[in-house]
């Protein structure tokens, strides 16, 4: 489809505002799934309207006022929801734009938009879904995926995501969720789904687990886009610039994580020229809000200086690797997990040696936690061939292989063992 | 996906100092495009007065001071994005420029790198 078709433009429009629609609408007609239904008929109109009439100024603004006056017809004609209508009436909401809005933007035409947009996305990463679902509900509602879209991007067949989308969306209605933000108590729970699914979504593309490409740059992008935005709608909580910060940097290296074949490339090999500095610089600039905010040791904070570390080292010596052997410590006390105490065995062995590494390498191996997690097997492998012992490294590398999901990470695996032991 | 918009113009036509609305007007549409996660960074450049032009033949570095009259396509504001593709790209520059009102904007994509058999794509 040519760049200048217009119904491209006018999907690219309807893309760009459509959280902030559905957002406005939610408020309006208090139902997501409705808000949703609304949306889609007012870009039905608007397909046929603006290529006759001219893409209005304010394209969220006619978008809006259209997705209201639907939801009022529809209210009309539903019986059983008189109620409703009559709350709508009541609240004396005004659907019409603002004539204030000055041509271009959309930002002033609904008060408080930031704030809906921040309660959609906490309503669609309510922790009574299954993580699935929210991140397919956040997808499609947030970041404004198609379901196709999402399908592509989880290498899922399409009715897969729409059957949960609409079960989301119905157990929503069910419980009653508030479109709100939570406060209080409620709030770090809450935030922290929230955090954890935008995180889920970029490291879906950061390292695919499904399928052979090893990332899906993509994913990566909305994960991000969904970060930024909401560090700029709920700017006084520094985990969520611990996790854009992670994301930043993380993302710096998506191009030297492949090779030319599309195969991985691991952190100490990559070449470190064609990581994104100006992404880099994004990263630290959000460690730094996160330190404005006294938020350092928050389990996504700490991630992030251990990525910052790695980031302002141009060449893999000059890593200031006890510095990131504290920063794993402290993770491993906020944040406890086997994977952080087997980065934390990485971390010491580059720090202090091999041997070291590998101490703790065989502690975790003995405790059983990481038992079928190919990167310990792979670890093992490392450390193992670092200290002369290449029998027993590619034993450990073709269990990795055999225990990985990911097509070019098996390559490379398998790659490295028959270095060290050749299959005859 | 990155694109760097930037708007192109001509110093001989010169434009008036903006506006307190155009100010605000961009003001609101850097922060909406903030709030999308879509401005990545976003600049404007001094009048090519204030530049210095810098050619390099032969081995001798030659230095030139503006401004450069002679010069009929020249950029006055950037904006780095990251948008899904092209489309979106295209409908944040046309925000961009109508809040200045008038004028050519150019949206490139930023992140594509050379290959080795010289084509040009994306990673």
């Amino acid at each position: 489809m040519s760049i200048t078709d217009p119904t491209t433009a006018i999907e690219a429009v309807f893309r760009i505002e459509f959280a902030r629609l559905v957002a406005g609408l939610t408020r309006f007609v208090g139902d997501v799934g409705l808000a949703e239904e609304l949306a889609q008929d007012a870009l039905v109109d608007a397909l046929v309207q603006w290529p006759e009439h001219g893409t209005p100024r304010n394209p969220g603004a006619w978008l809006m006022t259209v997705g209201k006056r639907k939801a009022i017809d529809r209210f009309r004609r539903d019986r059983n929801l008189d109620d409703k209508y009559a709350q709508l009436g009541r609240d004396g909401e005004s659907h019409e734009p603002r004539s204030a809005a000055p041509p271009g933007t959309h930002g002033s035409f609904e008060d408080h938009i930031d704030d809906d947009v921040l309660r959609l996305m906490f309503v669609a990463c309510h922790p009574m879904l299954p993580v699935a679902a929210r991140t397919a509900l956040t997808l499609r509602l947030v970041g404004g995926l198609t379901t196709a879209e999402i399908a592509r991007a989880y290498l899922e067949p399409e009715a897969t995501v729409k059957q949960r989308i609409l079960r989301a969306k119905r157990a929503i209605a069910k419980a009653g969720v508030p479109f709100e933000v939570p406060e209080g108590e409620d709030r770090a729970a809450r935030l922290g789904s929230v955090l954890e699914v935008v995180y889920l979504i970029f490291n879906e593309g950061y390292s695919a687990t499904a399928g052979t490409d090893w990332t899906r740059p993509a994913l990566c992008a909305e994960g991000l886009r969904l970060g930024r935005g909401l560090a700029e709608l709920a700017p006084d909580d520094a985990e969520v610039h611990g996790l854009v910060a992670l994301m930043e940097i993380q993302s710096s290296r998506l191009h030297a994580r492949r090779g030319p074949d599309g195969e991985p490339v691991l952190l100490h090999e990559q070449d470190r020229h064609r990581w994104d500095r100006l992404l880099i610089n994004r990263g630290l600039a959000a460690l730094d809000r996160v330190r404005a905010l006294d938020g350092s040791r928050g389990p996504y904070a700490l991630q992030a200086a251990i990525a910052a570390c790695h980031a302002v080292a141009f060449r893999v010596e000059d890593t200031d690797w006890p510095r990131v052997v504290t920063l794993y410590g402290e993770l491993s006390e906020i944040a406890p997990s086997p994977i952080v105490e087997l980065n934390r065995a990485v971390a010491v062995s580059m720090a202090f040696g091999p041997d070291a590494g590998l101490d703790l390498v065989d502690q975790l191996g003995a405790s059983g936690t990481l038992d079928g997690y190919h990167l310990l097997y792979g670890v093992r492998g490392d450390l193992l061939e670092k200290l002369g012992r290449p029998i027993e490294a590619a034993a450990e590398f073709r269990r990795a292989a055999a225990l990985t999901q990911n097509g070019s990470e098996r390559q490379l695996l398998a790659e490295r063992a028959d270095a060290l032991q050749p299959i005859e | 996906m990155r694109f760097l918009g930037y708007t192109l113009g001509d110093e001989s036509a010169p434009i008036p100092p903006p506006s307190p609305e155009l100010f605000e007007a961009m003001g609101t549409l850097l922060e909406d495009a903030t709030k999308a996660g879509v401005l990545v960074a976003t600049g404007g450049l001094a009048p090519t007065s204030m530049a210095a032009k810098i050619t390099l033949k032969d081995g001798e570095f030659t230095v030139v001071d503006g401004p450069f009259t002679e010069a009929k396509e020249l950029i006055g504001g950037w904006a780095l994005m990251e948008c899904r593709d092209l489309a979106e790209a295209i409908e944040w520059s046309k925000r961009f420029v109508a809040v200045i009102g008038e004028g050519e904007v150019r949206v490139r994509p930023a992140d594509a790198v050379w290959d080795e058999d010289g084509g040009y794509g994306p990673e």
